[in-house]
C-alpha cells in the first residue's frame, strides 16, 4: 500500500467501536425480537459499514469476516434463512471477534493474525445448509465452494420465479479518479432494481480499488436489460457498459476461471500485505492515547470564550498604560466572568454521557443470565447523565463485579423465584443521574437480597470479627462487612463471580477516585447498591491549611466538621493521643509531625478538623485555617509518586504550589 | 539532524568542574523561584516548583551528586530536563552554553574508585581546554 494509513487508525478504531455498538444493541433486540426487518437491516448495514472501512485500511481477516456475515445477513434479509437462536449465537460470536480485532488494532495498530476460518466456515454452512434444505438436496457441483453453490441457487430460483439474469461487464473511463466511488454508484443503482449475486473481482476488491477499470456482475432483477442500460447510463465516467442474459451453464464456467484468477490475485495482495506489516510494527509500537468525542458546539462555544479572552487582555494592556483604577476593577470583573465560563466550557469538553459505561451490560446480562440459567431484565435510566471522561475509565469495573454479584449471587433461578411468590424474570435496575456536583449511580437488583445474619455469621467464622463484635452488630452495619477485604459470600464459588476479588476491591476502587459507596438491601425484596462520584477528578473543593508558613489543602469531601479544642480535650489512650468527638474517641494526628515541621511550644487551643474515610476517622491538628477553595488537582509526577500522605499538588492564586494531604493514607 | 543533535551538550557549573547532559533531555533552563518544601520526599528533593502551570520536582544536583553544599546565589540555575516519563528540575551553580562534544572525544567514567559517585556519569568529554563530565540523567533521575 503506498498510502500510510497508520494516522487514520485511531479514527478507524474510533468509528468501529461505534458501530461495533451499534450492532451489539441491535442484536440484543433482535434476539428478542426476531421478526424485526429494520433491525437486520440495520445489522447488515453495520456488516456493510465495516467491511468497508477494514478493507480501506487493509484489515483483511475483519473484511473477510464482515463481509461472510453480511452474506448471511442478506440471506435473512430476503427470507431465504430462516432465523434462528443458533444463527443469532454466531453472529454474537462474530461480534466478539470483531470486539477483539479492533481492541488489537488499538493497542497495536494493525491486525491479529487469526483469520476466523471457523467463523466463516460456519457462515457459510449456514447458507450452504438453508439452499439444501430448500431445494431439497440437489445435486452438488463438486469444486466449488458454498458460495458458488449459493449463486447457482438464486439462479435457478430466479429462473423458477421467471426473473431474468444479466453479465454486466463495465469498463470505466480511464481518468475516473475515484473508481471505487463509481462502481459503488453503479451497485446501488443496480441494488435498487435487482440483486446483485456475483462480481468480479469481489465486492471487498472494488471498494478499495483493487481493479483495473472493468468489472463484472451477475445481475438477476425482473426489468429488461434495456431498462438496466438506461439507468447505468446515468452514471458518469463509465467508458463501456455491455449487458448480455445468461443462463447458469454460461456463468458456471465463467466464475470458476474468474474465482481461480480472485484466488490468486488476493494471495498475492496478502504477501504485499505481510510484507508492509512488518514496517509497520516498527512505525507504530506506541499504545493510542485517549481521545475524546466532543460536540462541535461545545468547541464553538470555547472558542468564542477565547476569543473574549483575547479581547480583554487587549483591554487590560491599554488600562495598564492608563491609571484608571475604576476601569482596571471592572475589567478585572469581566476576566473572571470569562475564567469561570471557559472553565465550565472546558470541563463540558471532557464530560462523555455514562451510556460508554453502561452499553456493555446489557450483553453482559444476556450471556451472564443464559450461563446460570436465569431470566433476567436489565432496566436502565438517565444513559445520558455525563461524566469527566477519567471518572468513565475508572467506574466500569467496579460497576462489571456489582452486576455480576446481583446476577450471580442476588437474583434466583426462576423456579426460585415462583416459589417466592416473585415474578419469574428478576429485573436489574441500573440509575443514574446528577445530584449537585456529583453523580449517582444507583444499581437496584429484586433478589433474595442479604442477609446480614448469614453475613454475620461468616465474618465470624472467617475471622473478620468476633463473636461478641457480632452481636452488637445492627442489621446494616452487618452488611456493610460485605466490603471488608476476604469476604465473599457465594457458597459455591462459581466461574461468574467469587473470582477472589471482593466487594472490597469495589469499594477501593471507589474511594480512590473520590466517590463512595453505600449498600442497603431487604432480604427476599432485593439489594441497592449507591455509587456516588464525583463529577470530575481534576477540580475539587478543598480547604486551605496553615502550617507553619506552609499551606496545605484537604479535599473538603473528607471533612466532616471543623472544630476548636483546648489542651484538657487531649486525652491518652494507650499512648496514643485521642479526643472526644460526638461520643466517639477520634485518634489525633499531628500535621506537623507527619509532615517534618517542628512542633510549636504548647498552645492552650487547638483547631482540629475532622477527617473520615469510610467508618475511619481522624482528628488533623492544624495551626491555622485559610479557607475553602476550588483547587485545580495536578499530578506530583513519576519522581514523587511514592512520597506518603501527598496525593498531589495544587497551585495558588500567587503561582506558589500547594500540596494536596492524602486523607486516604493519614488515617 | 537527529544525529548532529546527539552530541550537544548543556553544560553548567557545579564547584569549578563543568558538567554536561544531552541537550534532546533539557526543556528549559529556569531561574528558581518560589520553592514548595515536599515533606517526607529524598533529601535532595529541594521541593516543588511551578512551571508555567506544571508541578515540578526540584533536585539539589550538588547534593544528589554528594558534593558540598552551597547556598543558591543569583547565578543558580534550574535545568529542566526529563528521561522517559521522569521530568525534574536540577538545581545547579551556573549555566553556561551548549557544546558539540564529539563521539570519539568521549571517554568512558573512570572505573578506579567504584564509589557511588561514578553511577551517575556517562562518560568525560574532552575539548581544547577542559573536561565536561557528562552525567547519567537516567541515574539521577531515578526515584
Amino acid at each position: 500500500m503506498d498510502l500510510d494509513l497508520n494516522q487514520y487508525v485511531d479514527v478507524f478504531v474510533e468509528e468501529a467501536k461505534e458501530h461495533l455498538q451499534g450492532m451489539n444493541e441491535a442484536l440484543l433486540v433482535l434476539e428478542k425480537d426476531m421478526g424485526n426487518i429494520d433491525i437486520i437491516n440495520e445489522i447488515f448495514r453495520i456488516a456493510h459499514t465495516l467491511k468497508g472501512m477494514s478493507g480501506t485500511m487493509g484489515f483483511t481477516n475483519i473484511s473477510n469476516l464482515t463481509h461472510e456475515m453480511e452474506n448471511v445477513l442478506h440471506g435473512i434479509r430476503n427470507n431465504s434463512i430462516a432465523l434462528n437462536e443458533d444463527i443469532i449465537d454466531i453472529i454474537f460470536e462474530c461480534f466478539d471477534v470483531l470486539e477483539y480485532s479492533i481492541d488489537f488494532i488499538a493497542s497495536g495498530g494493525q491486525e491479529d493474525d487469526e483469520d476466523h476460518q471457523d467463523l466463516i466456515n460456519r457462515l457459510r454452512s449456514i447458507l450452504a445448509e438453508d439452499s439444501l434444505d430448500r431445494e431439497g438436496g440437489n445435486q452438488l457441483h463438486e469444486g466449488l465452494d458454498n458460495v458458488d453453490e449459493y449463486v447457482l441457487k438464486v439462479l435457478e430460483e430466479a429462473r423458477i420465479r421467471g426473473l431474468s439474469s444479466y453479465k454486466i461487464e463495465i469498463t470505466l473511463d480511464a481518468n475516473c479518479i475515484l473508481k471505487a466511488a463509481r462502481a459503488f454508484i453503479v451497485f446501488n443503482i443496480l441494488e435498487d432494481i435487482g440483486e446483485i449475486i456475483f462480481s468480479n473481482p469481489a465486492v471487498e476488491d472494488i471498494e478499495d480499488e483493487k481493479f483495473e477499470s472493468k468489472f463484472t456482475v451477475i445481475f438477476i432483477s425482473q426489468v429488461s436489460s434495456s431498462k438496466v442500460m438506461g439507468e447505468l447510463n446515468t452514471v458518469s465516467e463509465i467508458d463501456h457498459i455491455s449487458i448480455e442474459e445468461v443462463d447458469r451453464d454460461d456463468i458456471l464456467g465463467e466464475m470458476a476461471d474468474l474465482d481461480n484468477e480472485a484466488i490468486e490475485s488476493r494471495d498475492l495482495e496478502k504477501d504485499l500485505l505481510r510484507d508492509g506489516k512488518k514496517s509497520k510494527i516498527i512505525d507504530r509500537n506506541n499504545i493510542m492515547g485517549k481521545t475524546v468525542r466532543v460536540d462541535i458546539d461545545r468547541l464553538d462555544n470555547l472558542m468564542n470564550l477565547v476569543s473574549e479572552l483575547i479581547i480583554i487582555k487587549t483591554r487590560m494592556d491599554e488600562l495598564s498604560q492608563s491609571s484608571n483604577k475604576e476601569n482596571m476593577g471592572e475589567a478585572i470583573e469581566y476576566l473572571e466572568r470569562i475564567t469561570t465560563s471557559i472553565h465550565d466550557a472546558v470541563m463540558k469538553v471532557r464530560m462523555v454521557p455514562i451510556e460508554r459505561v453502561f452499553n456493555r451490560f446489557p450483553r453482559m446480562v444476556r450471556d451472564l443470565s443464559k450461563e446460570l440459567e436465569k431470566e433476567i431484565n436489565l432496566r436502565m435510566s438517565g444513559k445520558e447523565t455525563e461524566v469527566d471522561r477519567t471518572v468513565i475509565d475508572e467506574i466500569g469495573e467496579p460497576l462489571i463485579h456489582i452486576i455480576r454479584n446481583s446476577i450471580d449471587h442476588g437474583i434466583e433461578t426462576p423456579e426460585e423465584r415462583i416459589e417466592h411468590r416473585k415474578p419469574k424474570e428478576g429485573t436489574i435496575t441500573l440509575n443514574a443521574y446528577a445530584d449537585g456536583n456529583s453523580v449517582v449511580i444507583e444499581a437496584i437488583d429484586d433478589g433474595r437480597g442479604l442477609d446480614g445474619d448469614k453475613i454475620k455469621e461468616d465474618a465470624i467464622q472467617k475471622g473478620i470479627i468476633t463473636e461478641r463484635e457480632g452481636e452488637l452488630l445492627s442489621q446494616e452495619e452487618a452488611i456493610s462487612l460485605l466490603f471488608t477485604p476476604g469476604f465473599s459470600t457465594a457458597e459455591e464459588v462459581s466461574d461468574v463471580s467469587g473470582r477472589g476479588v471482593g466487594l472490597d476491591v469495589v469499594k477501593s476502587k471507589i474511594e480512590s477516585i473520590s466517590g463512595s459507596i453505600e449498600v442497603d438491601s431487604q432480604p427476599y425484596k432485593g439489594t441497592k447498591f449507591t455509587i456516588r462520584l464525583p463529577l470530575t477528578l481534576a477540580i475539587i473543593q478543598a480547604l486551605l491549611v496553615k502550617l507553619g508558613d506552609e499551606i496545605y489543602a484537604i479535599p473538603l469531601g473528607s471533612i466532616t466538621e471543623i472544630i476548636r479544642i483546648t489542651v484538657e480535650d487531649i486525652k491518652n489512650v494507650y499512648d496514643q493521643e485521642v479526643i472526644l468527638y460526638r461520643g466517639r474517641t477520634v485518634p489525633i494526628v499531628k500535621l506537623r509531625e507527619i509532615l517534618g515541621l517542628d512542633d510549636v511550644e504548647k498552645m492552650k487551643e487547638h483547631i482540629v478538623v475532622i477527617v473520615r474515610k469510610g467508618e475511619k476517622q481522624a482528628a488533623l491538628l492544624v495551626d491555622d485555617l485559610i479557607g475553602q477553595q476550588e483547587i485545580v488537582i495536578k499530578p506530583l509526577g513519576k519522581y514523587l509518586s511514592k512520597i506518603d500522605y501527598l496525593s498531589g499538588a495544587t497551585i495558588l492564586g500567587n503561582g506558589n504550589v500547594s500540596l494536596i494531604l492524602d486523607v486516604n493514607s493519614i488515617i | 539532524m537527529a544525529s548532529e543533535m546527539e552530541n550537544k551538550y548543556v553544560i553548567f557549573k557545579l564547584d569549578e568542574e563543568h558538567y554536561g547532559i544531552p541537550i534532546d533531555n533539557v526543556l528549559s533552563i529556569e531561574k528558581a523561584e518560589e520553592i514548595t518544601r515536599v515533606p517526607n520526599a529524598p533529601e535532595y528533593v529541594m521541593g516543588v516548583i511551578n512551571l508555567r502551570g506544571e508541578v515540578i520536582p526540584l533536585v539539589d544536583l550538588r547534593m544528589r551528586l554528594g558534593i558540598k553544599l552551597q547556598e543558591y546565589n543569583k547565578n543558580s540555575r534550574v535545568i529542566v530536563a526529563s528521561m522517559g516519563d521522569v521530568t525534574a528540575g536540577l538545581i545547579v551553580d551556573s549555566s553556561s552554553e551548549v557544546l558539540e562534544i564529539n563521539r570519539e572525544d568521549i571517554d568512558p567514567p573512570p572505573k578506579a574508585n567504584s564509589d557511588e559517585c561514578t553511577e551517575f556519569l556517562s562518560g568525560v568529554g574532552k575539548t581544547s581546554d577542559r573536561l565536561i563530565v557528562l552525567l547519567n540523567l537516567a541515574k539521577v533521575l531515578e526515584y
